[in-house]
């Protein structure tokens, strides 16, 4: 029952890329903490204490804790990733931190996913479109359980934003809809109650701010959390918005 | 000062916010949702292993109906429950399922034929049948006679919110994100809205509103130790009660969820005793059929909880640098149903601890998992004191849970409620008694007193600092207002919990910096928790008997005759060290179910004077009722439709009755 620790009580360098928007005499630095490190320790744990111990107005991200929710995306020594369930153990001694490129920053290492990924929704639609409201008080649609397995599989994206962060395309085209988005659609596609048909989704993803922007690259792919098929999805729908188009 | 108008304002953006924001959006009210977080990030999303729903389409879950999960629910609360509302949300649940189906989310299905599970321990062949096929499938959870819990894998809440979430998008609504309501605006018992913090920019906006609806989730994080995700702090059930009229309802109820890993406090689903997994201790002796024979590790979560605390304390617990645990051993399942059907498990291991659970075996303890307590609502959601004041979900006490939920009925309630509350608060709205007559003076009072709160935090010489002061009182929580209390214990709990709130209210905070300001976040939530704190220790206190989650070693027995009531606390005095207590009578004469035995342990409890003839009156009304006429008999004894919305009185279809 041993996590994968080395020695404990290791001394930690944690450097934080700081920047408070809302203060005009703010100007972005890196700011450096040391902590002792212990069993267990995670990123999240290790903020709380740096802002505990050292500053108070440090701002970051945590709701679960627990590598679900997808609020704690940020750059950990240059690779995007969720802090709550990074164990420092896992790490060098030296730990950058930075907040997740390309969206607006609020402060620190907190930034906002949120309007990004509402815009993102509204653009695609990515909800289900339904020629008719089914009846509650009966029975529901049948499927078959396997297309319920395969539609959850690409459901788990938890819109954290490293994907977006991990983007070449993103970082030259500002409405690129990114793996994120792509991969709603992937979903919405495989899912019959959804009436669209490719011609509809050629519509919203059918250029270089949707699948033809992607450059294959495939950053999305190798620092996914939920470690979604980004790389399949984007590739098949690519595919089937070449036939439509 | 700026002002915002809206129909309904909806506090909190998770499944019972959401569904309240859509309800309304869809009876043609204006609305705007205010979110502390993105609403996907919303603590709805931790909900791992499922909802409950009557279907009973699994063979495992034949004949399961809304009577089976009234009782359970019933019985679950140790019969703290408003029975009318268990019905009501009994006979919606169903219908929740389906909606959120033809929303997208994508429950796992029936598959016809042989398969196999685990069961007790020993492998077993459960064979589905060829007309269920492609419906929507359960697994087994604790305190439920039938499989009834519906499941995405082990990602339910994460599948229903992004389904909410997305519908919300449809529909237009604003979620305003990072916004903190501070207080309630209200008058001669009347809410008009709040006084509303940006955690962006640290500026303050009144929101006003016909009705305000709070859907904030519980208050966990009083504890030391939580399942619960760090914003579950309960400031939006401690703003209601700071109005000083409305009320809070069984705070002392509160949940501990019988496996969370150790020592992060994350929780594994209830999903994996339902699947078969067994709880070992540091003999790797499966120890809960010497306790429960008969529910063994699928007893109510209150139960298993004391269950595993005795074991511990008899040594046989594991010891750690962190204190002593047990084993949930889920390698009996098999890889394939592990690293499908639990993974987020899974994953939550492998990053947390380091192991696979397909072939280790995980540390766990009882955790705080659950507020059962809440604002006192009315069966139609509104505050019972505080007019044009709603709550729903884990935030209300509305009051379908008793002293303990059973797993998988508290994302039901999200949504349930949600579906329910919102109609009755689109009918509220449509009334004229709703207009939002109130001066903009009343207003700029509530907003200059906010303001000048937090100017007097950040710059009046206070000399406490909120980290110190929040720690104890996690303590106390976890130590004396825990699994097992006592009076001793309580005493000195709320003694000193009153002490720390006397401190709370000379909090300083060291920075200044522009914007959200964490420190002053800190500061200005903790006399709020403390409240909550204080509601549910002397709650506590003075609940001189065991009922569900509350457990009182000095007072074992649970006592019907002098107990079988709801704790009502209010905080009448901004400046009082403790809330006011009292009680509000749950009738035995009313009940479909009068109080007997909940089937664990031994049959140990004081009657109360009325059930004897309750019971007598319900032989002698079932007597004149057809016997095969379910819903004739239910309706004899206790009739609930008229309650409800009249959308969602149809009766729910199910699968024999269409052969």
């Amino acid at each position: 029952m041993k996590t994968e620790t080395r020695a404990p009580g290791r001394a930690l360098t944690i450097k934080v890329l700081r920047h408070n928007p809302a203060d005009p005499d703010s100007q972005p630095q890196w700011a450096s903490f040391e902590l002792e490190e212990y069993e267990g320790m995670t990123l999240f744990i290790a903020l709380n204490e740096i802002r505990d111990r050292f500053a108070p107005d440090l701002q970051y991200d945590f709701v679960c804790r627990a590598g679900i929710c997808g609020s704690c995306g940020m750059v950990v020594n240059g690779r995007p990733g969720l802090a709550c369930r990074t164990l420092t153990s896992t790490l060098p001694a030296e730990i950058t931190l930075a907040p997740l490129p390309l969206f607006k920053l609020i402060g620190d290492l907190s930034v906002d996913t949120g309007e990004w990924m509402r815009g993102m929704s509204e653009r695609l639609e990515t909800w289900v479109h339904e020629q008719t409201t089914p009846d509650i008080h009966a029975l529901e649609e049948r499927m078959e359980p396997e297309l319920a397995e395969e539609i959850y599989e690409l459901d788990r994206c938890i819109e954290c934003g490293c994907c977006i962060a991990a983007c070449g395309t993103a970082r030259m085209r500002e409405d690129f809809v990114g793996a994120v988005g792509l991969n709603k659609i992937a979903r919405f596609r495989l899912d019959p109650r959804d009436q669209r048909t490719d011609a509809d989704f050629y519509q919203v993803i059918g250029d270089d701010n949707g699948v033809f922007g992607c450059m294959s690259l495939l950053g999305c792919h190798d620092v996914c959390p939920k470690d979604l098929p980004l790389q399949t999805q984007i590739a098949f729908i690519r595919r089937k918005m070449v036939t439509v188009s | 000062m700026k002002i915002v108008y809206t129909d309904v304002l909806v506090i909190g953006g998770g499944l019972a916010g959401l569904r309240t924001a859509v309800g309304v959006k869809q009876r043609g009210f204006d609305t705007i949702v205010l979110s502390l977080v993105p609403a996907k990030r919303s603590h709805s999303a931790a909900a791992q292993g499922g909802m409950q729903a009557s279907l009973g389409h699994s063979s495992m879950g034949s004949g399961d109906n809304e009577d089976v999960h009234f009782e359970d629910t019933v019985k679950g609360s140790d019969w703290g429950a408003d029975q009318r509302v268990a019905r009501m949300f009994t006979h919606v649940a169903p219908k929740a399922i389906r909606e959120l189906a033809g929303w997208g989310v994508p429950w796992n299905r029936v598959k016809q034929g042989e398969r196999e599970a685990v069961i007790n321990a020993e492998r077993v062949v459960i064979t589905e049948s060829e007309s269920a096929h492609g419906l929507i499938t359960a697994r087994d959870f604790g305190g439920t006679k039938k499989w009834r819990t519906c499941y995405t894998s082990d990602g339910t809440g994460h599948a229903m919110l992004f389904a909410l979430g997305d519908q919300t998008i449809a529909n237009g609504i604003p979620v305003m994100e990072r916004m903190e309501a501070l207080a309630l605006i209200h008058e001669s018992g009347r809410c008009y809205g709040a006084v509303v913090r940006s955690l962006v920019t640290g500026e303050l906006t009144a929101f006003l509103a016909r009705a305000t609806t709070i859907a904030t989730g519980g208050y966990g994080r009083i504890y030391k130790v939580s399942t619960n995700a760090v914003i579950c702090e309960g400031t939006g059930t401690a703003i209601a009660l700071e109005t000083g009229v409305a009320e809070l309802g069984n705070m002392e109820a509160v949940q501990f969820h019988p496996t969370a890993i150790v020592p992060a406090g994350i929780l594994t689903t209830e999903g994996c005793r339902g699947d078969g997994g067994i709880l070992r201790d540091v003999n790797g002796h499966r120890f809960m059929p010497d306790y429960e024979p008969e529910k063994r590790e699928l007893a109510s979560r209150d139960v298993v909880s004391r269950r595993m605390t005795e074991h511990m304390r008899k040594g046989l617990g594991v010891k750690s640098p962190y204190g002593d645990h047990l084993w949930l051993d889920i390698s009996v399942l098999g890889k394939d149903h592990v690293h499908k059907n639990l993974r987020e498990v899974t994953d939550i291991c492998r990053y947390f601890l380091g192991i696979d659970p397909a072939n280790d075996w995980i540390p766990v303890r009882p955790t705080q998992h659950y507020s059962m307590g809440g604002i006192r609502t009315d069966h139609r959601g509104e505050s019972t004191t505080l007019k044009g004041l709603f709550a729903c979900g884990e935030a209300a006490c509305w009051d379908m849970h008793g002293f303990n939920r059973l797993g998988g009925n508290s994302v039901a309630e999200t949504v349930v409620a949600g579906m329910i509350v919102s109609e009755f608060i689109a009918d509220y709205c449509a009334d004229s008694a709703s207009d939002i007559n109130v001066s903009t003076g009343l207003v700029r009072e509530f907003v200059e007193r906010e303001q000048a709160g937090l100017d007097r935090l950040v710059s009046g010489g206070g000399r406490e600092q909120a980290g110190p002061i929040r720690q104890r009182m996690e303590e106390i929580m976890i130590d004396q207002v825990g699994i097992f209390r006592t009076g001793e214990e309580l005493d000195r709990a709320v003694d000193e919990l009153e002490d720390l709130l006397a401190r709370s209210r000379n909090l300083g905070v060291r920075s200044s910096a522009p914007g959200p300001n964490p420190e002053l976040v800190a500061a200005y939530r903790l006399p709020k928790m403390l409240k909550l704190a204080l509601c549910a220790a002397l709650g506590a206190r003075e609940r001189t008997e065991s009922r569900g989650a509350h457990f009182r070693e000095d007072f074992p027995q649970r006592n019907d005759r002098d107990w079988l009531n709801r704790s009502i606390t209010t905080w009448p005095e901004a400046g009082a060290s403790l809330p006011n207590l009292g009680y509000e009578t749950i009738a035995v004469a009313d009940m479909e179910l009068p109080p007997g035995f909940r089937g664990y342990g031994t049959r140990n409890y004081i009657d109360h004077p009325d059930s004897a003839e309750r019971d007598a009156r319900i032989e002698k009304i079932l007597e004149t009722v057809d016997p095969d006429d379910r819903h004739a008999r239910q309706a004899a004894l206790m009739p609930f439709d008229h309650l409800l919305p009249e959308k969602y009185r149809p009766r729910n279809q199910r699968l024999e009755a269409t052969a």
